[in-house]
């Protein structure tokens, strides 16, 4: 094998953490950094080309390949695992800007006690009250410590919306139930499409608290702290599984990458697929040496580097872990090891599909936009004699419908699902048809977690990721609750008829939830209990780095991402203030 | 038709965009998706030669064909690519003249819905549509005609 000149820094994955990291340490240190990144290269020129429903959403031109490689899943640990044949619940990217191009740029931020959950819950309610078999446990880092990171992160990525907790001021119209910000939203909210204005006024006329859904889409033009200019969403609807034609939505290929790319010391190498961490953890003093990636050419080389970050996807980060030998694998018989532990994926669905007699003009919209309320979010609300813990957001959004998709979502009144009578009633439905959806959180069970997978391999003949999840009753019971919810509101806007969602039964593979798997590289306090510590460092190789969602401990409610980019900041100010000074584990 | 043979011949007809590794495990609850060995071509080509003679029957009998297999995986491949070519944009042989998009008042690739997003409360707002080539002024290959990555 190849051995290519030393680097500093090698980082692994070029999308919002790896580029974020990149932009930091070039834009602050001498360093030398290499940013690995398996896909190709991506240009707003291309996502003009790509305003195709069939290429784009249906046969998912952005995303992971799976016949070269995807993860296997089985409810439990007695089963045996099937293969992901095609993605489906979940829809990781490749590329350059990796999932974070296609994505739909919603960006909350967490509920503060997500950081604590246990010790908040046991506060309020006691030990008891922990569903069985939970492996709930506090991150070591809380929502006072990231507030300012967050402030960072919106601030880059020209986040609109509008606060509800202004140092601890509750303000209407915002979200009150939010955690104190420092600062407004960077720019104003987006405009109101009907649906999610029906959906305000329901929201209101029944005492609930509705806000702008926060979201990285632009509503005017902004200039960010990096000197990145970006011009105002046109609604064109071609968002999420699309990257932006005009920019309008932060991704990682239009406010970071074009700040990379003017850093001599930072180079992007795309096409370069990493296959291990190389390192000697086994031996006193150990450390990651370098990683063995197959290049563009399809040849295998290594690259050795003084510091590694690893900032791909939950999957990867969690695969190539495994596949490396960097850390203890969990066992769920014995409970000893953390890598792989504490698999979650948020609760999502579409609560109450709703029927009515006016037509929604949903071609138009973008991601995130929308209107939605946090009233039965976390802990607001009392659980003392609810069956389940925890709770999310319900939301009303125009993401841009285009056909092939929605097509056919018809009343449960209408049996037929082919044939004269189908295709009549699919037309007559097709633009008054939306819903009113949730997106909560999945608790942490000891029987949810990631290895490597006995029987199915890659492309190149490494094994599989394999993810053994499964609802358990909360989250059922979280469902059978917000579905009631939503109902009262879409018939509080007026909805002819509706479909209430029937309930959660096993993991569904098919159905696409988000894509927000999180855990099993987690952070933790004292390293018994987690894969990296509170400043995302390697437990067992100091320099070693993990960056992502595969860091959380347990889910919230808030798509993952703005939690992942503040966690970013506050490891590259870590590195670049203290670990660089003096190299080793961080106290 | 003419968008269903195409998408056969292409790469996914012969399952370029899925996981084919086996073990394969053809009984697997609904929860894993299908886990069949068969591609798309093959799937077509084994349920097609039941609906030999198809084109001859009265509408009725052809219902009653169709109910017959509306559980297979046959048929579910053969809605959802009806569907598809009823909808996809034209550059990839379905959709002629647009007219699906007109049925649903889908206005296809717009370049700016900005003046209209918040208003049109209540009412119908469907402009006319345009294909991708309109929009951009060029034509774009379409997935079907090469392999993607």
């Amino acid at each position: 094998m190849k051995t290519l000149p030393s680097t500093d820094v090698v980082i692994i994955g070029g999308g919002w953490t790896g580029l974020l990291m990149a932009k930091e340490l070039g834009a602050r240190t001498s360093l030398s950094v290499v940013v690995l990144e398996r896909g190709g290269p991506r240009t707003m020129q291309d996502y003009m080309a790509g305003m195709d429903e069939l290429d784009y959403f249906v046969r998912m031109h952005m995303m992971q390949d799976p016949s070269q490689e995807t993860v296997t899943l089985r409810h439990n640990a007695n089963e045996r695992a099937l293969p992901i044949r095609q993605f489906g619940a979940f829809l990781p990217g490749s590329g350059v800007g990796g999932t974070g191009e296609h994505w739909g740029a919603v960006y909350p931020r967490l509920q503060p006690d997500c950081f604590e959950m246990y010790s908040k819950t046991v506060a309020r309610y006691g030990a008891k009250k922990l569903p069985e078999e939970h492996s709930i446990q506090d991150w070591g880092v809380t929502y006072d410590e990231m507030e300012p990171y967050y402030t960072r992160s919106e601030q880059m990525a020209g986040v609109t919306g509008k606060a509800g907790n202004l140092r601890g001021k509750k303000i209407e119209g915002g979200n009150v139930f939010e955690g104190w910000r420092s600062a407004e939203y960077p720019n104003p909210p987006s405009k109101t499409p009907y649906f999610s204005s029906m959906f305000r006024e329901a929201a209101k006329s029944l005492g609930y608290h509705p806000y702008p859904t926060p979201a990285a889409i632009l509503s005017q033009t902004y200039t960010n702290p990096d000197g990145i200019t970006r011009s105002a969403c046109v609604f064109c609807g071609y968002c999420e599984r699309n990257g932006c034609m005009i920019g309008a939505k932060a991704q990682p290929t239009n406010t970071l990458l074009p700040v990379v790319q003017r850093q001599k010391s930072v180079s992007l190498r795309s096409g370069c697929t990493v296959r291990r961490i190389v390192h000697d953890a086994a031996q006193a003093n150990g450390k990651a040496r370098g990683v063995n990636y197959i290049d563009a050419s399809g040849e295998e080389v290594f690259q050795p580097a003084d510091l590694v970050i690893l900032s791909s996807y939950t999957l990867s980060n969690n695969r190539l872990l495994l596949l490396s030998g960097a850390g203890t694998p969990y066992d769920p018989a014995t409970g000893k090891g953390t890598l792989g532990k504490n698999l979650t994926h948020q609760v999502s669905f579409p609560a109450a599909t709703s029927f009515f007699e006016k037509p929604l003009n949903r071609f138009m919209g973008a991601g995130g936009i929308g209107v939605r309320m946090s009233d039965f979010d976390g802990d607001v609300f009392d659980h003392t004699n609810l069956p389940f813990l925890r709770g999310g957001v319900l939301n009303a959004s125009m993401q841009g419908a285009q056909p092939i998709s929605p097509f056919g979502v018809l009343p449960r009144s209408i049996k037929a699902r082919w044939g004269s009578e189908w295709k009549k009633a699919s037309l007559d439905y097709y633009d008054r048809t939306s819903s009113v959806s949730f997106g909560g959180e999945q608790i942490p069970y000891k029987g949810n977690y990631f290895d490597l997978d006995p029987t199915y391999k890659d492309h190149a003949g490494d094994p599989l990721l394999r993810l053994t999840q499964n609802w358990r009753d909360n989250e059922r019971k979280m469902v059978e609750f917000m579905t009631v919810k939503a109902v009262e509101i879409a018939r509080a806007m007026g909805a002819k008829e509706i479909n209430p969602y029937p309930g959660y039964g096993d993991y569904d593979v098919t159905r696409y939830q988000s894509t927000h798997i999180q855990g099993g590289t987690m952070m933790a306090a004292s390293p018994d209990r987690g894969v990296v510590n509170t400043h995302l460092q390697h437990w067992q190789i100091p320099n070693l780095f993990v960056l992502g969602a595969s860091t959380f401990p347990n889910s919230g409610s808030a798509n993952p991402t703005p939690t992942i980019l503040a966690l970013t900041y506050r490891t590259a100010d870590i590195l670049i203030d203290r670990y660089l000074k003096k190299p080793g584990m961080l106290a | 038709m003419i968008y269903i043979d195409r998408q056969l011949s292409g790469p996914y007809g012969r399952d370029r965009y899925r996981y084919t590794s086996g073990p394969f495990e053809e009984n697997a609850a609904r929860e894993f998706g299908y886990q069949g060995k068969a591609t798309p071509r093959e799937t077509y080509r084994e349920g097609l030669k039941d609906l030999k003679g198809f084109d001859r029957l009265t509408p009725e009998e052809q219902d009653k064909k169709l109910q017959q297999i509306e559980s297979s995986h046959f048929f579910a491949l053969l809605r959802q690519n009806t569907i598809e070519g009823m909808f996809c944009d034209p550059m990839h042989g379905g959709n002629v003249d647009m007219l699906g998009w007109q049925l649903v008042g889908f206005p296809g690739p717009r370049m700016s819905n900005y003046d209209d997003f918040d208003k049109h409360y209540g009412e119908a707002f469907h402009p006319k549509p345009i294909s991708l080539e309109q929009a951009l002024g060029r034509r774009v290959r379409p997935s079907e005609d090469e392999d993607l990555k």
